[in-house]
């Protein structure tokens, strides 16, 4: 068991958790993860760690809502607890004085991207971090960011908050006016991730992205979460998460984490059902059918 | 035939027992058990364990009892059944395996024991395993069990990993009086015997049961630790006291063929697949929240001819499916698989494409898998296995269509705690390096043994390597001494990986 000390909305549906897990944060280094599983019928989950503090035994991750257990990670709050925390989990990003370092985090990506940047801060490089969300509401982590940033970019997708665009648009940007550029992390949707490595691919520039596949052990057991890298199947929780952006074919990713997609928007559904059903139940006495169509692909 | 040197209960003279039948073991009829997980062999009644008890020559020197890699006292425990000691006979199993009702139903006994038995000169061997699984049985139901209590030693064990070498070196050293501590990565204990060994071979109930054995013994046990990365071996030893290591960790990452296509959606590892079933209960979604692909009406093909790929092919045909193949690049002589899973598995309704391989999978325009692109073969010379290496046959292609493929054609060495223990040595394919006998690897108080020493291989061979190691840890915790040069000499045998 595994305790959450605290919890707090930095967007709507993104939630950030600080969990007692001394070992964990003893161990963590920037761009790995944890797999964690809620309860007895629980699924196992990997999300990345944002940041540990090892003298207080705690770690934070940030989940944004999305199938059954990111809902269920974001009904949790201090004091709960989640049955199943192991990590840390993955290769630490590579960590080294490459000059400038650009750092992309799209939505929720920012706090993954988060404590890598920071990493690339502390050693030595000159940090410029692009991060950006659909509205103003899903710009997270503007103040950790601007902390271990000499270069501050945000962008909305509707221009409810700072620049108007994609944090794509402010990489071709630097890319256009010649910043010279020793690495580039963009960390994010698929979609973004892949028109990152486009971009920087002509220009020949060193680039990472962390890979999300779907992932059951989280040590290399069970080859669930193999990714093509340069034509070749590797693993995501023991070669990775993080890889040559060049090198990945963001398709198969794309194509491999649909595979499940019927059956997590039905445990989605009957999730959702069941809270409106206890809703229902708390405001009157009402009872909730939950049974949606279609079977499992 | 000389008498024994124990006394005998046994009626019968040698020339009336070879004439015995052995009993066969009741099942599952083979058309119900194909659509439920529950246990295919359904145990001997007493009456049964005693008939076949009665079949045991009680040889003066038991070669079953060589030929078994714990060391099992067949002879003596098979005479407390003739006798109706079956709570006896248990504890003299006791003696030499911690996990009786577990080897009693995964053990290869036909290689073992049952394979040395002069019975099978005369006919069929006795029944050796079907008697270990009932007196061990009978135990667990009885609810009776002798713990031991050697004096606290003060001394403290890491064991890595809870699989069969893990506990099986945790039982024998806490039994020892040390105090031992498992690490296990998963959520759940038991490593392959959970993970990947099926419901309806090896139940998870039997699983516990012999767990809250250990844990009553004083053995303690801590999930969701990733040794190597959660914490790693120096830090065991230096800062959380621990005066040895035993690492057992398995055999860990899946292969693959390296054919186009194994990316496809619906191409699995068997680890992957038994997985999502055996731990994650994947299949009891939604009540469950894993997911898997719905098998119903579906065809799957298992590629690979060791237990695991029978394991993984049998437990999808449980899931509905319509066609179900195991496709092997050799013949069935050279599967590694035992044969009564093999013979359950016919029995069950599973089709065999002996001497054919898989060259690619084809998929629709969304990358679902559709069909494999296979190829027959023929035995041409032994290879280095000493068994007959496959060919090709030229112009032999077909498609067989399928929604699943589950590769099951062996592990490599999964290199998290090798890559984060300095010193620790390991052979050409990242298996660590222990003797053979002591288990010592080339780090001071640092043992190994099982999967991950010798490659894939067995349950029951996995509990040998953690018993040589309970008995070497002992020695070297209470001498303290530590000799370097019995690491140099012996590397571990070569053990063909299962399905290949």
């Amino acid at each position: 068991m595994f305790r959450i000390l605290h919890s707090e909305f930095l967007a709507p549906g993104i939630k950030r958790l600080v969990i007692e897990a001394p070992r964990i944060a003893r161990k963590q280094q920037p761009g790995q993860f944890v797999i964690l599983r809620l309860h007895e019928h629980g699924e196992r989950i990997p999300l990345t760690i944002e940041n540990s503090t090892p003298q207080e035994g705690t770690i934070s991750i940030v989940v944004q809502s999305a199938g059954k257990t990111t809902s269920l990670l974001n009904s949790l709050n201090a004091g709960d607890t989640i049955l199943d925390v192991v990590g840390p989990l993955g290769k630490p990003s590579h960590i080294a004085n490459f000059g400038t370092a650009v750092v992309i985090g799209g939505g929720v990506g920012t706090a993954m991207a988060y404590p890598t940047a920071a990493a690339l801060k502390r050693a030595g490089n000159r940090v410029i971090s692009t991060i950006g969300g659909r509205t103003k509401e899903f710009v997270i982590l503007e103040r950790e960011m601007r902390e271990v940033s000499d270069v501050l970019m945000i962008t909305t997708d509707d221009g409810s908050y700072a620049e108007k665009g994609l944090v794509t648009d402010r990489l071709r940007q630097l890319i256009q006016n010649g910043v010279r550029i020793d690495l580039v992390l963009a960390v994010g949707p698929i979609v973004m991730m892949k028109a990152v490595a486009e971009m920087t691919r002509a220009e020949r520039i060193p680039t990472v992205v962390s890979l999300n596949p779907i992932m059951i052990d989280g040590t290399g057991m069970c080859g669930g979460c193999r990714v093509m890298i340069d034509g070749k199947s590797q693993f995501a929780c023991v070669d990775g998460p993080e890889f040559d952006a060049h090198q990945v074919n963001f398709d198969v990713l794309v194509q491999r984490n649909a595979m499940y997609r019927e059956a997590e928007q039905r445990s989605l559904a009957e999730y959702r059902c069941q809270l409106e059903a206890r809703t229902n139940r708390a405001n009157s006495t009402q009872e909730g059918a939950c049974v949606s169509g279609g079977g499992v692909r | 035939m000389k008498t024994p040197p124990s006394p005998s209960s046994n009626p019968l003279l040698p020339r009336e027992r070879i004439k015995l039948p052995r009993q066969h073991m009741p099942e599952q009829s083979a058309i119900e058990r194909a659509r439920n997980f529950h246990e295919v062999n359904l145990g001997y009644s007493a009456e049964l364990a005693r008939q076949e008890a009665l079949r045991c020559l009680e040889c003066r020197n038991p070669v079953c009892v060589d030929h078994c890699p714990v060391g099992v006292k067949v002879r003596d425990f098979v005479r407390l059944i003739v006798a109706g000691d079956f709570l006896g006979a248990a504890a003299k199993i006791r003696e030499d395996n911690v996990l009786p009702a577990i080897t009693g139903r995964v053990c290869p006994q036909e290689d073992h024991c049952e394979g040395a038995c002069l019975l099978c000169k005369k006919g069929e061997s006795l029944g050796i395993g079907y008697l270990e699984r009932f007196v061990a049985d009978y135990e667990q139901q009885a609810g009776i069990r002798s713990l031991p209590s050697a004096p606290a030693s003060g001394k403290k064990v890491a064991i890595v990993g809870s699989g069969p070498s893990g506990l099986a070196a945790a039982g024998d050293l806490a039994q020892r009086g040390h105090k031992v501590h498992v690490f296990e990565a998963l959520h759940e204990l038991g490593g392959v015997l959970v993970y990947g060994i099926p419901e309806f071979r090896l139940p998870k109930q039997i699983i516990r049961e012999q767990l809250d054995y250990m844990r009553a013994m004083g053995v303690v046990f801590e999930t969701d630790v990733v040794v190597g990365r959660t914490v790693t071996i120096d830090e065991l030893m230096q800062e959380e006291g621990y005066d040895a290591v035993f690492i057992g960790t398995g055999a860990g990452s899946p292969q693959f063929m390296n054919i186009p296509g194994e990316h496809w959606n619906g191409v699995y590892s068997a680890n992957e697949f038994l997985t999502r079933i055996n731990l994650m209960h994947a299949y009891e979604f939604p009540a469950y929240d894993e997911p898997m692909l719905d098998l119903h009406g579906r065809d799957v093909a298992v590629i690979g001819g060791g237990n695991t790929a029978l394991d993984a092919i049998r437990s999808a045909l449980r899931l509905g499916a319509r066609k179900a193949y195991v496709i092997y690049r050799r013949s069935q002589a050279e599967m590694p698989a035992r044969a009564e899973e093999v013979k359950h598995a016919r029995q069950e309704g599973i089709e065999f494409l002996m001497l054919t391989s898989p060259v690619e999978f084809l998929a629709d325009d969304k990358g679902w898998l559709r069909a494999a692109r296979c190829i027959c073969m023929q035995l041409g010379e032994p290879d280095a296995s000493g068994r007959r290496r496959p060919v090709s046959v030229e112009g032999s292609e077909f498609n067989l269509p399928l929604s699943v493929a589950i590769m099951a054609i062996g592990t490599t060495a999964n290199p998290v705690i090798q890559s984060t223990t300095p010193g620790l040595e390991t052979n050409n394919r990242g298996y660590i390096q222990a003797d053979q006998v002591t288990q010592r690897t080339s780090r001071k108080g640092v043992f190994a043994g099982g999967d991950i020493v010798t490659g894939s291989a067995t349950v029951i061979l996995a509990m040998g390597a953690g018993r040589r190691a309970a008995k070497s840890i002992h020695e070297y915790l209470m001498t303290g001494e530590w000799q370097p040069e019995a690491t140099e000499s012996k590397t571990a045998p070569v053990v063909v990986p299962a399905g290949l």
